[in-house]
Protein backbone atom coordinates (compact mmCIF):
# COMPACT_ATOMS: atom_id res chain seq x y z
CA UNK A 1 0.00 0.00 0.00
CA UNK A 2 1.30 3.55 -0.96
CA UNK A 3 2.68 5.67 1.51
CA UNK A 4 -0.50 9.05 1.84
CA UNK A 5 -0.11 11.93 2.75
CA UNK A 6 -1.85 12.41 6.31
CA UNK A 7 -4.95 15.44 5.15
CA UNK A 8 -5.34 17.87 8.73
CA UNK A 9 -8.82 17.04 9.68
CA UNK A 10 -10.94 17.69 12.65
CA UNK A 11 -9.87 17.07 16.16
CA UNK A 12 -11.21 13.87 18.05
CA UNK A 13 -13.23 16.19 20.27
CA UNK A 14 -14.83 17.66 17.04
CA UNK A 15 -15.81 13.87 15.80
CA UNK A 16 -17.14 13.75 18.46
CA UNK A 17 -19.39 16.94 18.59
CA UNK A 18 -20.72 16.24 14.53
CA UNK A 19 -21.95 13.00 15.71
CA UNK A 20 -23.32 14.82 18.86
CA UNK A 21 -25.58 16.63 16.48
CA UNK A 22 -26.53 13.76 14.39
CA UNK A 23 -28.45 11.98 17.68
CA UNK A 24 -31.74 12.95 18.33
CA UNK A 25 -33.47 14.40 21.12
CA UNK A 26 -35.56 11.25 23.12
CA UNK A 27 -32.82 8.51 22.12
CA UNK A 28 -31.53 6.07 24.42
CA UNK A 29 -27.31 6.19 23.05
CA UNK A 30 -24.40 3.74 23.97
CA UNK A 31 -20.90 4.88 23.94
CA UNK A 32 -18.08 2.67 23.29
CA UNK A 33 -14.34 3.29 24.15
CA UNK A 34 -12.33 5.92 22.41
CA UNK A 35 -14.05 8.88 20.41
CA UNK A 36 -17.55 8.05 21.36
CA UNK A 37 -16.29 8.32 24.47
CA UNK A 38 -15.90 12.35 24.12
CA UNK A 39 -19.58 12.66 22.73
CA UNK A 40 -21.07 12.94 26.20
CA UNK A 41 -19.05 16.25 26.66
CA UNK A 42 -21.28 17.27 23.89
CA UNK A 43 -24.77 16.49 24.91
CA UNK A 44 -25.06 17.85 28.55
CA UNK A 45 -28.43 19.59 28.47
CA UNK A 46 -30.08 17.22 25.81
CA UNK A 47 -33.00 14.89 25.92
CA UNK A 48 -30.39 11.99 25.59
CA UNK A 49 -29.97 8.85 27.79
CA UNK A 50 -26.90 7.28 27.65
CA UNK A 51 -26.96 3.78 28.58
CA UNK A 52 -24.03 2.37 30.17
CA UNK A 53 -22.98 -1.82 30.00
CA UNK A 54 -21.98 -1.90 33.17
CA UNK A 55 -25.69 -1.66 34.51
CA UNK A 56 -26.41 2.12 34.39
CA UNK A 57 -29.02 4.25 32.66
CA UNK A 58 -28.66 8.16 32.31
CA UNK A 59 -24.71 8.40 32.96
CA UNK A 60 -23.59 12.06 33.79
CA UNK A 61 -20.55 13.78 33.34
CA UNK A 62 -17.42 12.50 34.25
CA UNK A 63 -16.65 12.74 37.88
CA UNK A 64 -13.37 14.83 39.58
CA UNK A 65 -12.12 15.91 42.26
CA UNK A 66 -14.23 14.94 45.66
CA UNK A 67 -16.88 13.26 43.17
CA UNK A 68 -14.84 10.83 42.41
CA UNK A 69 -16.57 7.08 43.46
CA UNK A 70 -15.04 3.96 43.07
CA UNK A 71 -18.31 2.25 42.83
CA UNK A 72 -19.69 4.53 39.88
CA UNK A 73 -17.66 4.28 36.86
CA UNK A 74 -18.93 3.90 32.81
CA UNK A 75 -17.87 1.19 30.88
CA UNK A 76 -14.58 2.82 29.61
CA UNK A 77 -13.63 2.71 33.56
CA UNK A 78 -13.93 6.48 33.68
CA UNK A 79 -15.28 7.76 37.07
CA UNK A 80 -18.70 9.73 36.24
CA UNK A 81 -21.21 10.70 37.96
CA UNK A 82 -25.42 10.06 38.64
CA UNK A 83 -28.22 12.36 37.79
CA UNK A 84 -31.78 13.00 38.37
CA UNK A 85 -33.35 9.91 37.35
CA UNK A 86 -30.38 7.55 37.15
CA UNK A 87 -30.64 4.05 37.59
CA UNK A 88 -28.57 0.89 38.43
CA UNK A 89 -29.36 -2.77 37.23
CA UNK A 90 -27.65 -5.81 36.89
CA UNK A 91 -25.41 -7.24 34.02
CA UNK A 92 -27.62 -9.45 32.65
CA UNK A 93 -30.22 -7.22 32.56
CA UNK A 94 -28.24 -4.82 31.00
CA UNK A 95 -27.28 -6.90 27.56
CA UNK A 96 -31.00 -8.00 27.89
CA UNK A 97 -31.74 -4.38 27.31
CA UNK A 98 -28.41 -4.14 24.90
CA UNK A 99 -29.69 -7.52 22.54
CA UNK A 100 -33.37 -7.00 22.89
CA UNK A 101 -33.38 -3.74 20.62
CA UNK A 102 -34.10 -1.20 23.46
CA UNK A 103 -30.84 0.93 22.23
CA UNK A 104 -31.66 3.16 19.66
CA UNK A 105 -27.99 3.81 18.67
CA UNK A 106 -24.87 2.55 19.54
CA UNK A 107 -21.32 4.20 18.43
CA UNK A 108 -18.32 2.36 18.56
CA UNK A 109 -14.26 2.82 17.64
CA UNK A 110 -13.19 0.69 14.39
CA UNK A 111 -9.81 -0.34 13.14
CA UNK A 112 -10.94 -1.25 9.92
CA UNK A 113 -14.69 -0.78 8.08
CA UNK A 114 -15.98 -2.03 4.25
CA UNK A 115 -18.41 -0.28 2.02
CA UNK A 116 -20.82 -2.97 3.30
CA UNK A 117 -21.32 -2.24 6.72
CA UNK A 118 -18.79 -4.73 8.12
CA UNK A 119 -16.12 -3.48 10.79
CA UNK A 120 -13.41 -4.88 12.95
CA UNK A 121 -12.94 -3.22 16.54
CA UNK A 122 -11.85 -6.25 18.76
CA UNK A 123 -8.84 -7.71 17.73
CA UNK A 124 -5.68 -6.00 16.44
CA UNK A 125 -3.50 -8.90 14.27
CA UNK A 126 -0.37 -7.10 15.13
CA UNK A 127 -0.78 -8.32 18.49
CA UNK A 128 -0.25 -11.31 17.63
CA UNK A 129 -3.26 -13.11 19.50
CA UNK A 130 -6.15 -15.01 18.31
CA UNK A 131 -7.71 -13.85 21.53
CA UNK A 132 -8.50 -10.39 22.33
CA UNK A 133 -10.75 -7.82 24.13
CA UNK A 134 -14.20 -8.36 22.98
CA UNK A 135 -16.25 -6.40 25.67
CA UNK A 136 -19.71 -5.35 24.84
CA UNK A 137 -19.05 -4.73 21.28
CA UNK A 138 -20.86 -7.34 19.74
CA UNK A 139 -23.65 -7.23 21.93
CA UNK A 140 -24.21 -3.52 20.43
CA UNK A 141 -23.82 -4.33 17.29
CA UNK A 142 -26.45 -7.56 17.69
CA UNK A 143 -29.12 -5.23 19.61
CA UNK A 144 -28.54 -1.41 18.68
CA UNK A 145 -31.58 -0.26 16.58
CA UNK A 146 -28.38 1.94 14.47
CA UNK A 147 -24.53 1.47 14.76
CA UNK A 148 -22.49 4.46 14.16
CA UNK A 149 -18.88 4.12 13.83
CA UNK A 150 -16.48 7.40 15.04
CA UNK A 151 -13.11 7.36 14.20
CA UNK A 152 -9.90 8.58 12.62
CA UNK A 153 -9.82 7.92 8.46
CA UNK A 154 -6.67 6.78 8.69
CA UNK A 155 -4.20 4.88 10.77
CA UNK A 156 -1.60 7.25 12.22
CA UNK A 157 1.02 6.44 9.69
CA UNK A 158 -1.80 6.70 6.50
CA UNK A 159 -2.61 3.44 5.60
CA UNK A 160 -6.20 2.90 4.94
CA UNK A 161 -8.84 2.09 7.66
CA UNK A 162 -11.75 2.25 5.02
CA UNK A 163 -11.44 -0.57 3.17
CA UNK A 164 -12.29 -2.65 0.44
CA UNK A 165 -11.91 -6.29 2.72
CA UNK A 166 -11.48 -6.45 6.34
CA UNK A 167 -8.09 -8.38 7.10
CA UNK A 168 -8.97 -7.79 10.66
CA UNK A 169 -11.15 -10.24 12.34
CA UNK A 170 -14.57 -8.62 12.00
CA UNK A 171 -16.98 -7.37 15.43
CA UNK A 172 -20.42 -7.62 13.07
CA UNK A 173 -20.90 -8.14 9.53
CA UNK A 174 -23.24 -5.15 7.43
CA UNK A 175 -24.25 -3.80 10.72
CA UNK A 176 -22.92 0.04 10.62
CA UNK A 177 -25.37 3.04 8.82
CA UNK A 178 -23.10 5.91 9.55
CA UNK A 179 -19.74 6.52 9.46
CA UNK A 180 -18.05 9.97 11.04
CA UNK A 181 -14.23 10.51 10.67
CA UNK A 182 -12.02 13.51 10.98
CA UNK A 183 -12.48 14.59 7.50
CA UNK A 184 -16.30 13.31 6.42
CA UNK A 185 -19.35 11.30 7.30
CA UNK A 186 -20.27 8.68 5.09
CA UNK A 187 -24.28 6.69 4.79
CA UNK A 188 -23.52 2.97 4.20
CA UNK A 189 -26.10 2.51 1.39
CA UNK A 190 -26.92 -0.86 -0.46
CA UNK A 191 -24.96 0.80 -3.31
CA UNK A 192 -21.98 1.45 -0.82
CA UNK A 193 -20.74 4.34 0.92
CA UNK A 194 -22.33 7.36 0.20
CA UNK A 195 -20.27 10.80 1.04
CA UNK A 196 -22.72 13.93 2.25
CA UNK A 197 -19.98 15.67 3.93
CA UNK A 198 -16.43 16.66 4.10
CA UNK A 199 -14.61 18.51 7.11
CA UNK A 200 -13.42 22.48 6.39
CA UNK A 201 -10.73 22.69 3.90
CA UNK A 202 -10.98 19.53 2.77
CA UNK A 203 -12.41 17.99 -0.94
CA UNK A 204 -14.37 14.87 -2.18
CA UNK A 205 -11.05 14.09 -3.90
CA UNK A 206 -9.20 14.32 -0.37
CA UNK A 207 -11.30 11.61 1.18
CA UNK A 208 -11.59 9.41 -1.50
CA UNK A 209 -7.29 9.48 -2.06
CA UNK A 210 -7.39 8.25 1.60
CA UNK A 211 -10.55 5.78 1.00
CA UNK A 212 -9.69 2.37 -0.65
CA UNK A 213 -13.58 1.66 -2.07
CA UNK A 214 -14.94 3.84 -4.11
CA UNK A 215 -17.18 6.94 -2.88
CA UNK A 216 -20.73 7.70 -3.91
CA UNK A 217 -20.55 11.52 -3.94
CA UNK A 218 -24.08 12.97 -2.46
CA UNK A 219 -25.41 15.52 -5.14
CA UNK A 220 -26.02 17.17 -1.73
CA UNK A 221 -22.52 16.69 -0.71
CA UNK A 222 -21.64 19.73 1.82
CA UNK A 223 -18.68 20.80 4.44
CA UNK A 224 -19.65 19.84 8.15
CA UNK A 225 -21.25 22.20 9.93
CA UNK A 226 -20.82 23.41 14.06
CA UNK B 1 -30.25 -18.64 58.43
CA UNK B 2 -27.17 -17.70 59.26
CA UNK B 3 -24.55 -17.03 56.63
CA UNK B 4 -21.97 -15.17 58.39
CA UNK B 5 -18.50 -17.27 58.84
CA UNK B 6 -15.99 -16.41 61.68
CA UNK B 7 -13.17 -16.16 59.27
CA UNK B 8 -12.47 -15.53 55.58
CA UNK B 9 -9.80 -18.56 55.76
CA UNK B 10 -12.77 -20.98 57.04
CA UNK B 11 -15.23 -19.29 54.58
CA UNK B 12 -12.87 -20.89 51.77
CA UNK B 13 -11.17 -23.69 53.72
CA UNK B 14 -13.00 -26.05 51.00
CA UNK B 15 -11.69 -24.58 47.80
CA UNK B 16 -9.76 -27.60 46.40
CA UNK B 17 -6.93 -27.65 43.13
CA UNK B 18 -8.87 -27.57 40.01
CA UNK B 19 -11.79 -25.56 41.51
CA UNK B 20 -13.81 -23.14 39.35
CA UNK B 21 -14.07 -20.01 41.07
CA UNK B 22 -16.42 -16.76 39.26
CA UNK B 23 -14.96 -13.35 39.82
CA UNK B 24 -16.92 -10.50 39.50
CA UNK B 25 -16.38 -6.92 38.82
CA UNK B 26 -16.41 -4.26 35.59
CA UNK B 27 -12.55 -3.58 35.77
CA UNK B 28 -11.86 -1.52 39.40
CA UNK B 29 -15.53 -1.73 40.13
CA UNK B 30 -17.39 -4.33 42.54
CA UNK B 31 -14.17 -6.46 42.48
CA UNK B 32 -14.01 -9.34 45.17
CA UNK B 33 -10.41 -8.03 46.58
CA UNK B 34 -10.10 -9.76 49.96
CA UNK B 35 -11.59 -13.28 48.59
CA UNK B 36 -9.10 -12.74 45.59
CA UNK B 37 -5.90 -12.33 48.38
CA UNK B 38 -7.44 -14.86 50.54
CA UNK B 39 -7.26 -17.42 47.66
CA UNK B 40 -3.46 -16.47 47.00
CA UNK B 41 -2.29 -16.96 50.80
CA UNK B 42 -4.46 -20.32 50.63
CA UNK B 43 -2.30 -20.92 47.72
CA UNK B 44 -4.92 -23.26 45.68
CA UNK B 45 -3.64 -24.41 42.52
CA UNK B 46 -4.68 -25.13 38.88
CA UNK B 47 -7.85 -22.63 39.28
CA UNK B 48 -9.85 -21.49 36.77
CA UNK B 49 -11.18 -17.92 36.87
CA UNK B 50 -14.44 -17.21 35.44
CA UNK B 51 -15.24 -13.22 35.33
CA UNK B 52 -16.85 -11.18 33.16
CA UNK B 53 -15.03 -7.50 32.38
CA UNK B 54 -11.62 -7.53 33.14
CA UNK B 55 -11.89 -7.90 37.34
CA UNK B 56 -8.66 -8.98 36.97
CA UNK B 57 -7.03 -5.65 35.30
CA UNK B 58 -8.81 -3.83 38.20
CA UNK B 59 -7.13 -6.49 40.54
CA UNK B 60 -4.12 -6.18 38.89
CA UNK B 61 -1.45 -7.12 41.69
CA UNK B 62 -3.79 -9.99 42.92
CA UNK B 63 -3.42 -11.20 39.41
CA UNK B 64 0.47 -10.54 38.75
CA UNK B 65 0.80 -12.76 42.30
CA UNK B 66 -1.47 -15.57 41.05
CA UNK B 67 0.32 -15.54 37.69
CA UNK B 68 3.61 -15.65 39.34
CA UNK B 69 2.48 -18.70 42.13
CA UNK B 70 1.35 -20.55 39.08
CA UNK B 71 -2.46 -20.50 40.70
CA UNK B 72 -3.84 -19.94 37.23
CA UNK B 73 -4.56 -23.22 35.18
CA UNK B 74 -7.44 -20.58 33.18
CA UNK B 75 -9.35 -16.98 32.78
CA UNK B 76 -12.57 -16.95 31.14
CA UNK B 77 -13.44 -13.12 30.18
CA UNK B 78 -14.83 -10.79 28.01
CA UNK B 79 -12.05 -8.59 28.62
CA UNK B 80 -8.62 -9.90 29.96
CA UNK B 81 -5.95 -7.99 28.47
CA UNK B 82 -4.55 -4.50 28.58
CA UNK B 83 -5.90 -2.22 25.73
CA UNK B 84 -2.01 -1.07 25.26
CA UNK B 85 0.02 -3.61 23.53
CA UNK B 86 3.17 -2.28 24.99
CA UNK B 87 1.69 -2.95 28.69
CA UNK B 88 0.84 -6.13 27.44
CA UNK B 89 3.28 -7.54 26.52
CA UNK B 90 5.23 -6.56 29.95
CA UNK B 91 2.27 -8.31 31.92
CA UNK B 92 3.00 -11.69 33.18
CA UNK B 93 -0.39 -13.03 32.94
CA UNK B 94 -0.74 -12.10 28.55
CA UNK B 95 3.20 -13.38 28.55
CA UNK B 96 1.78 -17.04 29.97
CA UNK B 97 -1.34 -17.04 27.72
CA UNK B 98 1.16 -16.29 24.80
CA UNK B 99 3.28 -18.98 26.07
CA UNK B 100 0.04 -21.39 26.31
CA UNK B 101 0.52 -21.99 29.95
CA UNK B 102 -2.69 -20.58 30.93
CA UNK B 103 -5.67 -21.02 28.78
CA UNK B 104 -7.49 -17.39 28.01
CA UNK B 105 -11.28 -18.03 26.52
CA UNK B 106 -13.03 -15.36 25.51
CA UNK B 107 -16.68 -14.60 25.19
CA UNK B 108 -18.78 -11.40 24.53
CA UNK B 109 -19.92 -9.78 27.75
CA UNK B 110 -23.46 -10.16 26.99
CA UNK B 111 -22.99 -14.05 26.53
CA UNK B 112 -21.05 -13.83 29.71
CA UNK B 113 -23.82 -12.15 31.70
CA UNK B 114 -26.23 -14.92 30.00
CA UNK B 115 -23.71 -17.65 30.44
CA UNK B 116 -24.15 -17.17 34.39
CA UNK B 117 -28.11 -15.82 34.25
CA UNK B 118 -28.59 -19.42 32.31
CA UNK B 119 -26.28 -21.44 34.65
CA UNK B 120 -28.60 -20.13 37.64
CA UNK B 121 -31.57 -20.70 36.43
CA UNK B 122 -31.74 -24.08 35.48
CA UNK B 123 -31.16 -23.23 31.04
CA UNK B 124 -28.36 -25.45 30.49
CA UNK B 125 -27.50 -23.24 26.98
CA UNK B 126 -29.31 -20.56 24.96
CA UNK B 127 -29.12 -19.47 21.60
CA UNK B 128 -27.92 -15.84 21.08
CA UNK B 129 -27.44 -13.31 18.19
CA UNK B 130 -24.39 -12.33 19.35
CA UNK B 131 -21.41 -12.89 17.67
CA UNK B 132 -22.61 -14.05 14.39
CA UNK B 133 -20.14 -12.93 11.43
CA UNK B 134 -17.03 -12.98 13.49
CA UNK B 135 -15.19 -15.74 14.92
CA UNK B 136 -17.39 -16.21 17.76
CA UNK B 137 -19.57 -17.96 15.41
CA UNK B 138 -17.32 -20.83 14.51
CA UNK B 139 -16.03 -22.07 17.24
CA UNK B 140 -14.97 -21.26 21.06
CA UNK B 141 -12.46 -18.42 21.11
CA UNK B 142 -9.43 -19.39 23.02
CA UNK B 143 -5.42 -19.12 22.48
CA UNK B 144 -5.49 -22.91 23.02
CA UNK B 145 -5.67 -24.27 19.47
CA UNK B 146 -6.78 -28.04 20.78
CA UNK B 147 -9.83 -26.50 22.27
CA UNK B 148 -11.04 -24.29 19.61
CA UNK B 149 -14.48 -26.62 19.46
CA UNK B 150 -17.11 -25.56 16.64
CA UNK B 151 -20.59 -23.91 18.01
CA UNK B 152 -23.94 -24.85 16.85
CA UNK B 153 -25.74 -22.38 15.04
CA UNK B 154 -29.26 -21.73 13.98
CA UNK B 155 -32.04 -20.04 11.98
CA UNK B 156 -35.09 -18.87 13.42
CA UNK B 157 -37.43 -16.45 11.80
CA UNK B 158 -34.50 -16.10 9.52
CA UNK B 159 -31.66 -14.89 12.04
CA UNK B 160 -28.84 -16.44 12.48
CA UNK B 161 -28.11 -17.41 16.17
CA UNK B 162 -25.00 -18.94 17.76
CA UNK B 163 -26.05 -21.70 20.79
CA UNK B 164 -23.98 -20.76 23.79
CA UNK B 165 -24.12 -23.10 27.17
CA UNK B 166 -24.21 -22.44 30.96
CA UNK B 167 -21.81 -21.72 33.55
CA UNK B 168 -22.41 -23.08 36.93
CA UNK B 169 -18.99 -22.44 38.60
CA UNK B 170 -18.24 -24.16 41.93
CA UNK B 171 -17.88 -20.86 44.03
CA UNK B 172 -18.73 -17.58 43.55
CA UNK B 173 -16.70 -14.64 44.96
CA UNK B 174 -18.79 -12.15 45.58
CA UNK B 175 -18.57 -8.30 46.46
CA UNK B 176 -21.63 -6.52 48.27
CA UNK B 177 -21.90 -3.15 50.02
CA UNK B 178 -24.21 -4.38 52.08
CA UNK B 179 -25.72 -7.90 53.63
CA UNK B 180 -27.50 -8.59 56.36
CA UNK B 181 -26.61 -12.29 58.35
CA UNK B 182 -29.16 -14.01 56.55
CA UNK B 183 -27.08 -13.51 53.19
CA UNK B 184 -29.78 -10.60 51.76
CA UNK B 185 -27.04 -8.42 49.83
CA UNK B 186 -27.57 -4.55 48.19
CA UNK B 187 -25.00 -3.68 45.85
CA UNK B 188 -23.46 0.29 46.05
CA UNK B 189 -24.09 1.70 42.26
CA UNK B 190 -22.15 0.22 39.03
CA UNK B 191 -20.45 -2.15 41.72
CA UNK B 192 -23.39 -4.50 41.21
CA UNK B 193 -22.79 -5.48 37.68
CA UNK B 194 -21.64 -9.08 37.57
CA UNK B 195 -22.60 -9.95 41.77
CA UNK B 196 -25.72 -10.79 41.08
CA UNK B 197 -26.03 -13.16 38.29
CA UNK B 198 -22.56 -15.13 39.51
CA UNK B 199 -24.27 -15.48 43.33
CA UNK B 200 -27.07 -17.26 41.28
CA UNK B 201 -24.98 -19.17 39.04
CA UNK B 202 -22.19 -21.10 41.57
CA UNK B 203 -22.74 -23.97 43.37
CA UNK B 204 -21.26 -22.50 46.93
CA UNK B 205 -21.45 -18.24 46.46
CA UNK B 206 -19.34 -16.32 48.67
CA UNK B 207 -20.39 -12.99 50.28
CA UNK B 208 -17.62 -10.26 51.62
CA UNK B 209 -19.80 -7.49 52.75
CA UNK B 210 -18.40 -4.18 53.22
CA UNK B 211 -20.98 -3.67 55.90
CA UNK B 212 -22.47 -6.08 57.95
CA UNK B 213 -25.77 -5.74 59.74
CA UNK B 214 -28.75 -7.61 61.32
CA UNK B 215 -31.35 -9.43 59.67
CA UNK B 216 -34.25 -7.20 58.88
CA UNK B 217 -31.71 -3.57 58.78
CA UNK B 218 -32.32 -3.75 54.96
CA UNK B 219 -35.61 -2.84 53.57
CA UNK B 220 -36.99 -5.95 51.84
CA UNK B 221 -37.68 -3.92 49.12
CA UNK B 222 -33.70 -2.57 48.57
CA UNK B 223 -32.34 -6.55 48.47
CA UNK B 224 -30.31 -7.19 45.23
CA UNK B 225 -29.61 -10.61 45.62
CA UNK B 226 -31.73 -12.73 47.99
CA UNK B 227 -30.05 -15.03 50.50
CA UNK B 228 -31.17 -18.18 49.32
CA UNK B 229 -28.13 -17.45 46.70
CA UNK B 230 -25.61 -16.75 49.27
CA UNK B 231 -23.90 -19.93 51.63
CA UNK B 232 -20.98 -18.02 53.17
CA UNK B 233 -20.43 -14.28 54.37
CA UNK B 234 -17.31 -12.32 55.88
CA UNK B 235 -17.13 -8.35 56.12
CA UNK B 236 -14.20 -7.15 54.95
CA UNK B 237 -12.66 -2.94 54.29
CA UNK B 238 -13.92 -1.18 51.71
CA UNK B 239 -11.15 -1.85 49.12
CA UNK B 240 -8.80 0.55 47.49
CA UNK B 241 -8.89 0.58 43.84
CA UNK B 242 -7.30 2.37 40.70
CA UNK B 243 -9.62 3.61 38.75
CA UNK B 244 -7.94 3.04 35.30
CA UNK B 245 -7.20 0.72 32.43
CA UNK B 246 -4.58 1.61 29.68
Amino acid sequence: MAEKTKLKGLSRELIALRVASELEDGTYVNLGIGIPTLISDWIEGRDIVLQSEIGMLKTGPLATGDDVDQDLINASCQPVTALQGTSYFDIAESFGMIRGQHIDVAVMGALQINDKGDYAGWSNPARGLFVGNIGGSMDLCAGAKKLYIAMEHTTRDGQYKVVKQLSYPATAMGKVSMLFTDLAVMEITPKGLLLQEVAPGISADDVQSVTEPKLIISKDLQEMQF
Amino acid sequence: MEKVFPSIDEAIADIKDGAMIAVPGFFACGVPRALLQAIIKKGTKNLTLTCGCGPLLGAADELKTLVQKGQLKKVIDSYGLFRSASKGMEDPFEQAVRAGTIEFEVYPMGTMAEKYRAGGAGIPAFYTPTGVGSVVEEGVVTNIEANRGKKETRIIDGRKYVLEYALEPDFAFIHAYMGDREGNLCYAKTARNFNHVMATASKVTIAEVENLVESGKINADDVHTPGIYIHRMIQVPRPKFAITID
